[in-house]
């Protein structure tokens, strides 16, 4: 696949943690792609590095973090001319080239709405800074305007009236929306979003991912959804990238994940949710024991202790991934005679 | 089941004095706070010996008036020959006594009325925290001299009340926005739920999630009065002339040709409390850090 | 299921729980949040009663209300003590402590609801001194029985909160909750601060326990897919007012209040072949304390009415076969 189809490519990405001289992993050799103007769900539970791999790769981890990759490269195209970006080889997390895409190029929306947004500033002010700070020379007036088209995309009602307002004049739902403008507001061509409807009520949800749909259908952005939500995952992904204590343990398009789940951990996982309109007496499956603490693991497989196929193979050494169908990866030895990938 | 019932209770204190082994070795790996309490404990303990061996302090030697430190007076007399040494010794006892009395009265106080006005809130809490507001407007100085003017002694007793009554109420406001938070804690609900009584929810369930502050307020306010006591003592508001107290022994050293031509006089009393305030307060660094959980 | 033979063990009536919101120096009480705005509801004896709506409906404020936690301030709450009716919005203290045997709660934050300060033996132990248990060897018994319900080992007593996970937690804290044996168990969002992976092991072994000591359930929470799956009945509640109640299997079937339809098309299933109409929802839920006239829903309902802008609808019985209750003007 070329340059073109692909807007981000991940290979092999490690994130540590250093804390009292221990170095964590947190992430481990996470390897994945975003096709251009799809979705990717990133799926797992907390404390399964889904947050962390982003925010390794937008850099926006503090200074006990390593990060680590053999690439993360970045794929604009504008004008039909397609620009590399290997965003690996910038050291410091914050140097220009790195700001300089942070905003017109990949964007976030983060979780809590509740405190994303600065309460001493109105939320017109806090959406036009993003447009004034990569465009010089624009005028507050002009960004103001830009500012009024996106709450109106966005389906913010009056926006004359409040662009003008502080955050706390918002509800949960509504200052999500602010949240989304700000990311949408230099017209990026990717959009993390890291749990974006965990803190609202499901009917607000609805309302803000049938948003990100249009968003998506309409303008061809390319978004990374991060969630813990199965449902979610059904009705937005394309592609399906299942974590668990780090490493990648499943990845695939949508089909192949729900149609033809492979690994024990996403099975387990579609089994133990309820869902709606469960027969009556019909049990959950639960799956035993609890997620362990990511510095008392040992090699092997993440997932043994809790895995019902689990064997003594599994925990010999780190599992590769394998590719059982073409696309679909999956990191168990369930399929060890299928080819190995990265 | 007896066995059982045995086992339950010998793990039980088998954790809990790892924790405490844990806790012990966290606290010396911090230096500064071992130094510290290795010195405050020394000084202390000098000070009490001393006194107890009733070592004589106030036979004023008239022969040997302001002589520099000797074989025989190891920190040399003071203007009337008394021996400096014996007097900061003397004085440190009272001066400890003072600070640690007027700290842990004064925070226990506080924190008893900030449990109650954070606990209950409403008129109480209200009315409680005018009371402090008052207390906090106005002057100590003031406040000490009104009452010296009214009792019209200087007394021990006296400076231990003032200290107590102008020392609570930043423990009070502490104790109070803490309970302010934690009474919404979902354990203090479970207490609720289960029909116990508001003093035990205030005292055992709450408080402990309190002690680390207080503690650590109790050890800074220690070394505060004791800095308070020698300074009133200074300009002689103090403690009466005829007990010594850190602050009194350094009052002596008020005149200018004091100052200049006898260093000893006011260099050892006065070093005695730097070093000792200092030592405090690394001690009460050295136990928030073991004894905060949130840096666990 | 005919209703008439089930025994009622919890029966509250017009239910009110208002917080003033004072103003100024003198604390002048300027408006009222009406969190529960005249509740009726009936527990039967053995049977999980799910209340589900979105956050701000008053769901956990009727659950505080129903344990006591919060003071009622208008109608009233009826336990049944063995076949005999008792007010328990009018307990003096002793009747209270007596109360909170018979109903107890498990809340939704199993983080912060073990006090960090104390060994869980000591959380376990101090709720059974209260209530009269004096041996120590009865009270190791009794958290002996209750720890190996929830698939805990004894010996775990001895350590601090923070060396479990929150699974463990939440199990922790429903033992506590049945040491004193109540006959009522009120569970406010028991399982969404947990994992995904860990809510199945607790829900499961909720229902276990339930049939084990033959407890009834009010089930809050605001996952209307857990709910289901947990409860016999549920409750839908919107702006401190109940607008539906009925068999769980019925309101996933046949949704009467356009709320309900909303609320359930609005949860994403995760089956890429189940294609369904999703119906979304203009709008906001307003603010409590200043609640639309007329139905509290009408600002949001795609088929609002006139007369629903002025007229309060009442909760009537729709369908007399599974007792089927629904406020709405569409079908009185």
């Amino acid at each position: 696949m070329d340059n073109r189809e692909i807007i981000l490519d991940v290979k092999n990405l490690n994130t540590s943690f250093v804390s009292e001289k221990k170095k964590t992993r947190i992430v481990k050799n996470v390897s994945f792609q975003v096709k251009r103007g799809t979705t990717l769900a990133v799926v797992g539970e907390s404390g399964c590095g889904k947050s962390v791999t982003m925010n390794s790769i937008m850099r926006f981890l503090g200074r006990n973090a390593i990060v680590e990759a053999d690439s993360i490269q970045y794929n604009s195209l504008h004008d039909d001319q397609v620009k590399e970006y290997h965003l690996e080889k910038y050291e410091k997390p914050n140097c220009a080239e790195m700001r300089a895409l942070r905003g017109p190029e990949m964007s976030m929306v983060f979780q809590d709405p509740m405190s994303s947004l600065n309460p001493v500033y109105k939320v017109g002010d806090q959406v036009a800074e993003g447009l004034l700070e990569h465009n010089k020379g624009m005028s507050k007036k002009e960004a103001r305007e830009k500012v009024l088209e996106m709450f109106r995309k966005l389906g913010i009602p009056d926006p004359e009236e409040r662009i003008d307002s502080y955050p706390h004049q918002f509800s949960g739902g509504m200052k999500q929306r602010v949240v989304i403008a700000i990311a949408m507001i230099c017209n990026p061509e990717l959009i993390i979003c890291d749990e974006p409807t965990t803190a609202l009520d499901v009917t607000i949800q609805a309302q803000i991912m049938e948003l990100l749909k249009a968003m998506q259908v309409n303008e061809g952005k390319s978004i990374v959804l991060i969630t813990h939500n199965m449902g979610l995952v059904a009705e937005m992904a394309d592609e399906v990238c299942v974590m668990y204590m780090g490493r990648v343990v499943e990845f695939g398009s949508l089909e192949q994940i729900f149609d033809h789940t492979s690994h024990p951990y996403t099975q387990a996982l579609l089994r133990s949710v309820p869902v709606l309109g469960l027969a009556d007496g019909q049990k959950l499956e639960t799956i035993p024991g609890s997620t362990p603490n990511p510095a008392d693991l040992k090699g092997g497989c993440e997932f043994a202790d809790r895995c019902p196929f689990c064997t003594d193979a599994c925990r010999e050494k780190d599992i590769p991934m394998f590719e059982i169908t073409p696309g679909h990866r999956v990191r168990c030895l369930k399929f060890q005679d299928s080819p190995e990938v990265m | 089941m007896n066995e059982a019932t045995v086992s339950i209770k010998d793990q039980n204190k088998a954790a809990s004095s790892s924790r405490l082994k844990k806790n012990i070795r966290k606290f010396a790996n911090n230096r500064l706070a071992v130094l510290g309490l290795v010195i405050v404990v020394i000084m202390t303990v000098a000070c009490v010996v001393a006194f107890i061996a009733g070592i004589d302090y106030r036979t004023p030697d008239l022969t040997a008036t302001r002589t520099a430190p000797d074989s025989s007076h190891i920190f040399g007399t003071d203007t009337i020959g008394r021996d400096l040494l014996a007097r900061v010794l003397v004085g440190g006892c009272y001066s400890i006594f003072i600070g640690l009395f007027s700290a842990v009265v004064s925070n226990g106080l506080g924190a008893i009325l900030g449990a109650i006005a954070g606990y209950f809130g409403g008129w109480v809490d209200s009315v409680l925290v005018r009371i402090s507001e008052i207390f906090q407007a106005f002057p100590q100085l003031v406040l000490v001299m009104m009452l010296i003017a009214i009792f019209n002694t200087r007394g021990l007793g006296n400076l231990l009340f003032i200290f107590v009554i102008t020392g609570w109420m930043t423990t009070f406001r502490m104790v109070r926005n803490e309970y302010m938070t934690l009474k919404n804690e979902t354990y203090v609900k479970v207490c609720e739920a289960f029909g116990m009584k508001s003093s035990n929810i205030m005292f055992k369930q709450i408080l402990p999630n309190v002690m680390t502050p207080i503690i650590v307020s109790v050890t800074t306010n220690v070394a505060y009065f004791i800095l308070q006591e020698a300074s009133l003592s200074f300009i002689g508001l103090g403690v009466a002339d005829s007990t010594p107290t850190w602050g009194n022994i350094l009052n002596a050293a008020k005149s200018l040709t004091v100052v200049q031509n006898q260093w000893w006089i006011w260099v050892f009393p006065g070093a005695a409390i730097s070093l000792f305030v200092l030592a405090i307060n690394f001690l009460g660094d050295g136990l928030r850090d073991v004894l905060d959980a949130k840096q666990q | 299921m005919s209703e008439n033979k089930k025994e009622v063990i919890f029966k509250v009536e017009d239910l009110c729980t208002w917080f003033p919101i004072t103003q100024g120096a003198f604390k002048k009480v300027v408006g009222y949040v009406k969190a529960v705005d005249g509740i009726s509801l009936d527990v039967y004896k053995g049977e999980t009663l799910g209340i589900v709506g979105e956050s701000g409906c008053g769901k956990s404020t009727l659950g505080k209300t129903m344990m006591m936690l919060e003071k009622a301030t208008g109608g009233q709450g009826r336990l049944n003590y063995d076949g005999e009716f008792k007010h328990i919005t009018k307990f003096n203290s002793q009747a209270m402590f007596e109360f909170r045997k018979e109903v107890q709660m498990v809340f939704q934050d199993p983080y912060s609801a073990l006090n960090p300060q104390k060994k869980i033996y000591t959380s376990f132990e101090e709720p059974l001194k209260v209530h009269g248990v004096k041996s120590e060897k009865e009270r190791e018994d009794i958290m002996e029985r209750v720890l190996k319900m929830v698939n805990i080992q004894p010996d775990y007593l001895m350590r601090f909160p923070h060396e479990f996970s929150g699974g463990q937690r939440q199990r922790l804290c429903i033992a506590r909750a049945l040491e004193v044996m109540p006959k009522v168990l009120i569970c406010d969002e028991p399982v969404s601060a947990l994992d995904v992976s860990i809510q199945a092991q607790v829900l499961n072994l909720m229902k276990d326990i339930q049939k084990e000591m033959d407890l009834t359930y009010l089930f809050i929470a605001h996952d209307l897919s857990v709910v289901q799956y947990m409860s016999d009945r549920i409750m839908v509640m919107y702006l401190g007012r109940v607008v539906e109640v009925a068999d769980s299997r019925a309101l996933y079937d046949e949704p009467l209040h356009p709320y309900t339809r909303a609320l359930l098309s609005a949860i994403p299933v995760p089956d890429i072949h189940k294609t369904k109409k999703r119906q979304v929802l203009e709008g906001e839920v307003p603010s409590p304390i200043h609640k639309p006239s007329g139905c509290p829903f009408h600002t949001r309902c795609p088929n609002c009415m006139e007369r629903c802008k002025t007229e309060v609808p009442t909760l009537h019985v729709q369908n007399p076969e599974n007792g089927h209750m629904v406020s709405c003007h569409l079908y009185d």
